[in-house]
């Protein structure tokens, strides 16, 4: 219902991405490319980038935090980790580590067909689909909400990554699934495939951002916020709520499920530590601090939160976990609706600006 | 005339050892403005509750216009149906436009099924009657109390319902306010729709109300015109204090 102009902030970071993108294509191969180590990082990032804004979706326009949303990323990993393996097997005759390990002579049968790329992402979508429907289903229709759910997506993950600890599952247990050497026929590990895997996440952030945008801003969108902000209300006015959070959360599953789908083949490995409780909750704090109910919140927030724990990570190893935690307190307390409250700033009428100043003045002692 | 649009059969409510509703049974009519007062806790906002099928009865059935039993269905269902409430506190979507909030009202559905020519001739329309045109473009959360009551009203005028139930429309209004609610309830009044008023404020219940029921311990304790509500000596007692 509302449109968004040339100059909007998500239109601007829409082009940035392409641009971006463009560019990196345009030098591959030549001595202005990129470093591996900086390709590399940046295709990951826009990985993460995807993966708040399947969050932001639900959680900032819906108003359902989920802190188990590694589950879908973690999703869309496995499968394409075992479409790599099946294809590098099937192309190099490399035996994956866990068979071996195992003592297994052949992939387990649900494994067959996985050597077609196609297969294995329709896979990934239906089961994505399936687990977020029935899960969705039952807590939606039982109106299990706020705090509620958000424990019980979190136990959720917490279940799935027990799970996937054990050995004898057929996806790698507590090793996880390494030794990807093909992917789609190319080799794996040269510096035109990290490119090509960078250009193909930053192409799939800007689709997804345009894709939401257009979500939000259409009349479904509406609804979604008016879900978010009064469910009992819409709902005593002829609408089934109940169908409507559940197509939002399958979709933000799946879009999930896809930035896991980026993310692996970049990192060359998936173990079961994709599930434990911390990625989860830390794409909750991407969002928070980038500003929830706003899609290029969302990204800002993941990039800035990643991109600083890259450097710091590598920068100052021990006190980083430190500095993050700071970082995190020091934005929630000061932006309350995350760094999109910055842009606030400059928009505000001299009166809403005065109040601002009156409300930050009234919270101090 | 004088069709009835709801009849509410034996309808018994607990809350844990508590009678909300008990046992209780009224007829509302086409045509006619029907307030139902009572004193707190008496279970005026229960029976919407019922009603509107939020909350689901111990024993009994509401049966919409003498067939379907509202009981069973979902609260969309009924909304649906034609039944349509305003909450007591004013419930409005904070992040959308007045404009987005009768489109939503007017036209139900995931997409939109009115073409744009007739959503936009409806959406006016209501606007209009809810005094709301200038304010088409702002956010909910910006109005006053009052013009979120009216937004309120607005959004389930929007569908056209035939019972149209509004759960005190002047709480925390100013006397200018409740003279333009009293107004435009009054002009709301059609041969084809119920209108059920809850409501504290007994002058503005005597400008609209056609006949009044009054609640109390989740029982009838008297229908009539609000002359004789006055009158009667039982509800005198009851608003008095024995």
């Amino acid at each position: 219902m509302s449109r968004i102009g040339p100059t909007s902030p998500i239109a601007l970071l829409i082009g940035l991405i392409v641009l971006v993108a463009a560019v990196m294509a345009g030098l591959s191969g030549t001595e202005l490319a990129l470093s591996r180590y900086l390709a590399n990082a940046i295709g990951q990032l826009a990985a993460f980038a995807v993966l708040a804004i399947s969050l932001d979706l639900i959680w900032g326009y819906l108003g359902i935090l989920s802190l188990g949303h590694g589950l879908f990323f973690a999703l869309g990993g496995y499968f394409i980790a075992m479409y790599l393996l099946k294809h590098s097997f099937e192309t190099t005759g490399t035996v994956p580590d866990f068979l071996q390990f195992m003592g297994w002579k052949d992939f387990p049968f649900y494994w067959a067909g996985f050597e077609f790329f196609p297969y294995a992402l329709i896979a990934a979508v239906v089961a994505t689909t399936l687990i977020a429907g029935v899960f969705g289903y039952v807590s939606f229709r039982s109106r299990v909400g706020g705090v509620y759910f958000a424990i019980i997506t979190q136990a959720l993950v917490y279940v799935a990554m027990l799970l996937m600890f054990r050995n004898d599952t057929g996806f790698g247990g507590n090793n996880g699934m390494t030794g990807f050497t093909v992917l789609l026929g190319w080799p794996m590990g040269t510096s035109g495939m990290i490119t090509a895997l960078a250009v193909a996440s930053l192409l799939v952030l800007a689709l997804v951002l345009a894709g939401c945008r257009w979500l939000v801003g259409s009349r479904f969108g509406a609804l979604m916020l008016a879900t978010r902000d009064d469910e009992t209300r819409l709902r005593t006015m002829g609408y089934e709520t109940v169908r409507l959070k559940l197509i939002v959360w399958c979709l933000s599953a799946v879009i999930a499920m896809l930035a896991g789908m980026l993310y692996v083949p970049q990192v060359g490995i998936i173990n079961p530590r994709v599930l434990s409780p911390e990625l989860s909750l830390e794409i909750a704090v991407w969002v928070a601090i980038g500003g929830r109910g706003h899609l290029v919140g969302a990204v800002v927030g993941a990039l800035l939160v990643n991109a600083v724990k890259f450097w710091l990570s590598f920068a100052a190893p021990d006190i980083w976990p430190f500095i993050l935690s700071g970082l995190i307190v020091l934005v929630v307390l000061v932006f309350p609706n995350g760094l999109m409250d910055l842009a606030k700033f400059k928009l505000v009428r001299p009166m809403g600006a005065k109040r601002i100043a009156a409300d930050i003045g009234e919270a101090r002692p | 005339m004088s069709l009835t649009a709801l009849l509410v059969d034996g309808l018994t409510v607990r809350f844990g050892s508590f009678r909300a509703l008990d046992d209780l049974s009224l007829a509302i009519d086409y045509g006619e403005v029907r307030a139902i007062i009572g004193p707190n806790g008496a279970g005026k906002t229960t029976l919407l509750d019922v009603i509107s099928g939020i909350t689901r009865p111990k024993q009994g059935r509401v049966l919409f216009d003498g067939a379907t039993d509202l009981t069973g269905l979902s609260e969309a269902a009924i909304a649906r149906a034609g039944l349509r409430r305003k909450f007591q506190k004013p419930s409005v979507f904070e992040g959308l436009s007045v404009r987005q909030h009768i489109v939503i009202g007017a036209d139900v559905g995931f997409r939109a099924r009115l073409d744009a020519p007739a959503l936009e001739d409806r959406v006016s329309e209501v606007l209009e009657t809810v005094g709301l045109v200038d304010q088409s473009s702002r956010l909910a959360g910006e109005l006053s109390h009052g013009q979120k009551q009216w937004l309120e009203i607005g959004m389930v005028l929007a569908s056209d319902p035939k019972v149209l139930m509004l759960d005190e429309p002047v709480a925390g209004l100013t006397d200018e306010e409740t003279e333009r609610t009293a107004a435009l309830v009054r002009a709301l009044k059609r041969p084809d729709r119920a209108i059920v008023v809850v409501e504290h404020d007994m002058d503005f219940v005597e400008r609209i109300a056609d006949r009044v029921t009054v609640l109390h311990e989740g029982r009838t304790l008297f229908e009539g015109s609000m002359d004789k509500v006055r009158a009667d000596a039982a509800v005198v007692e009851v608003y008095l204090g024995r």
